[in-house]
């Protein structure tokens, strides 16, 4: 009789035990769900686009221009260059420094000066992205415009800035977990043989800790391709073909910004704007598996 | 001899630069935050923060901003706080090493790195339009709860790290199943931890415009939400209206860098919650 008792509640503990692990399972499990439920969902708005416009055209054309009284065009490729634009721009001055910031705050720097600048690195992980787009028109704009004697700044140079200090951040702290994670033995190794501190740092440190700074860029990289709000405020979204870095460009995101809100509703245009979003969608993507390849292969020294 | 002069001189150029790229990183930060407090400061007062915008918003308060970011956070946490704690469970406490845990891990880094703005397509496509919520305080707080999952979980995975496995094999040693182990012996002290990086989350979702542009947020509103199924307005929408769609924005600048400051201080006030919540944590576990 006991032992019925024992074994009947014990059922009941298994079945709650089963229970409450399928209800984490299945909030895991939610996880990939919206992953692939973004991309569903978007080739699925995105798909109708492409009854009106041909992927060439789509793919291929430096012409968008949706509202068009004459003949309606779809081409991304001024987009796609405009992003690329801001984007290496900004890499080109935000990568060295940020990479210099974070050896200095691993390798260099008191325990004192690092327990101060890694919080204060923090808050500017921390400022909105429409605070950083506004300094973009109130302060870098103007500079600009007297740098290069133009009558507003709104322009590519203006969102690489604004988006090199908005990626610094996330590859600061990247690359100082990857200088923190080469052994040791290494910098000791160098050492001993006779290396200065800055020798070990530029020829055994850095290049130990390669695939992690990479990943750190490349991350910091895709944050730049999707930032919506600062290139939007700051580039000045003509959207043509940009020809110097002192043009107005349109990147992908501030075009699905300014336009979404004044498209009707199963029109070409607006199903257009949904393949550009997926567009985005697959080369932020690309971007982070890349990114994260690179992390987990090892280094060979 | 010679050498090791030159190599000295090199040494100390070098750290010479290094320092001046973490200066420079400073020096950003203190531009940023000098700028807009300098030029924004006068625009504070108790009025600015408490009243509704008049003229044509170039003068009176943006409290009805304050009120929808406020209403759209508390939403985002309803959301986002239980999904990703339960993630971070399923991830630390029951998942084996295996290629179905690796996939979930994959797939929240990348969820990670989707675009805000793509967030804001999704929420349109399946909250505002499929489950007919309609531009509302819901659905941008739904989609803001998405965008800010893979933050919580993986800020909850590292509280849920720091539990000392003895803690589990104690309760587990003296009979209790796996649930009971976690409910009695982990969660209690995780359960600040995981807060910290959920609140940083929020403090994001506050900050961010583009997945509520198309979701719920409002130019102008004449009054305050009533429901959840209302449109409002926010703080960072309500600056960028400021700064470039308004049709005097020289006028209006006083109340967009006023609005710039209200949004950064709400910022830093979740973070420093956040880091006050940390800090007394870790001296309770000293203790």
């Amino acid at each position: 009789m006991e032992n019925k008792i024992k074994n009947k509640l014990s059922l009941s503990k298994k079945i709650k035990e089963i229970s409450i692990h399928g209800y984490f399972l299945f909030n895991a499990l939610l996880v990939v769900a919206i992953l692939l439920g973004i991309f569903a969902l978007l080739v699925w708005s995105a798909s109708p686009a492409f009854k009106e416009i041909s992927i060439r055209e789509f793919l291929f054309s430096g012409n968008w221009n949706p509202t068009s009284y004459v003949k309606e065009s779809y081409g991304t490729v001024s987009m796609l260059v405009s992003t690329l634009l801001v984007t290496i721009g900004a890499m080109l001055f935000a990568v060295p420094i940020s990479i210099g910031t974070a050896a200095f705050i691993s390798d260099l720097a008191s325990s004192r000066v690092r327990e101060i600048a890694k919080p204060v690195i923090e808050i500017l992980a921390s400022i909105p992205s429409v605070v950083v787009g506004f300094l973009g028109i109130t302060l870098v704009g103007p500079f600009i415009a007297k740098v290069f004697h133009l009558p507003d700044g709104l322009n590519a140079i203006n969102g690489s800035i604004l988006l090199g200090v908005m990626a610094m951040p996330t590859i600061i702290s990247l690359t100082e977990d990857a200088l923190k994670s080469v052994p040791k033995s290494y910098t000791e190794a160098s050492l001993a043989l006779g290396a200065t501190k800055w020798q070990t740092i530029i020829k055994v440190r850095i290049p130990a800790a390669s695939s992690g700074i990479v990943a750190a860029v490349m991350l910091g990289m895709g944050r730049a391709i999707g930032e919506t709000m600062t290139v939007l405020m700051a580039t000045g979204c003509a959207s043509a073909m940009p020809t110097s870095i002192t043009d107005s460009v349109r990147t992908l995101t501030s075009t699905i910004a300014i336009e979404l809100g004044e498209v009707a509703y199963g029109s070409t245009h607006y199903y257009a704007l949904f393949a550009t979003g997926l567009a985005l969608f697959l080369i932020t993507f690309a971007v982070n598996m890349a990114a994260e390849i690179i992390f987990n292969k090892k280094p060979k020294l | 001899m010679i050498i090791r002069k030159l190599n000295s001189i090199k040494e100390k150029v070098g750290f010479t630069l290094l320092a001046l790229c973490l200066l420079t990183v400073v020096a950003i930060i203190v531009i940023i935050l000098g700028n807009i407090l300098i030029n924004g400061y006068s625009a504070i007062s108790l009025e600015f923060l408490t009243q509704m915008p008049t003229d044509g918003m170039t003068k009176g308060g943006i409290f009805p901003a304050i009120v929808g970011t406020f209403f759209v956070t508390v939403i985002t946490a309803i959301f986002s706080i239980p999904l990703g704690m339960s993630c971070a469970i399923y991830l630390n406490e029951y998942a084996k090493q295996n290629l179905f845990t690796r996939i979930i891990r994959i797939s929240i880094r990348n969820l990670a790195g989707v675009p805000s703005i793509v967030y804001g397509l999704f929420g349109v496509v399946l909250f505002v339009q499929f489950l007919h919520l309609g531009t509302s305080i819901l659905s941008a707080g739904l989609t803001l709860s998405l965008m800010t999952l893979p933050l919580t979980i993986t800020a909850s995975e590292e509280a849920l790290k720091n539990i000392p496995n003895s803690f589990r094999e104690g309760a587990l040693a003296l009979g209790a199943t796996k649930w009971q182990s976690i409910r009695t012996n982990v969660l209690p002290y995780a359960i600040p931890g995981m807060l910290t990086g959920t609140i940083l989350g929020l403090s994001r979702a506050a900050g961010e415009t583009a997945p509520i542009l198309f979701t719920g947020v409002a130019f102008y509103l004449p009054s305050l939400p009533k429901t959840v199924f209302d449109q409002f307005m926010a703080l960072p929408y309500h600056l960028y209206i400021m700064a470039t769609q308004h049709h005097s924005a020289l006028d209006a600048r006083p109340i967009a860098y006023g609005t710039a400051i209200v949004l950064i201080g709400l910022v830093f006030i979740m973070n420093l919650g956040a880091i006050i919540l940390r800090y007394r944590l870790r001296k309770n576990r000293k203790e």
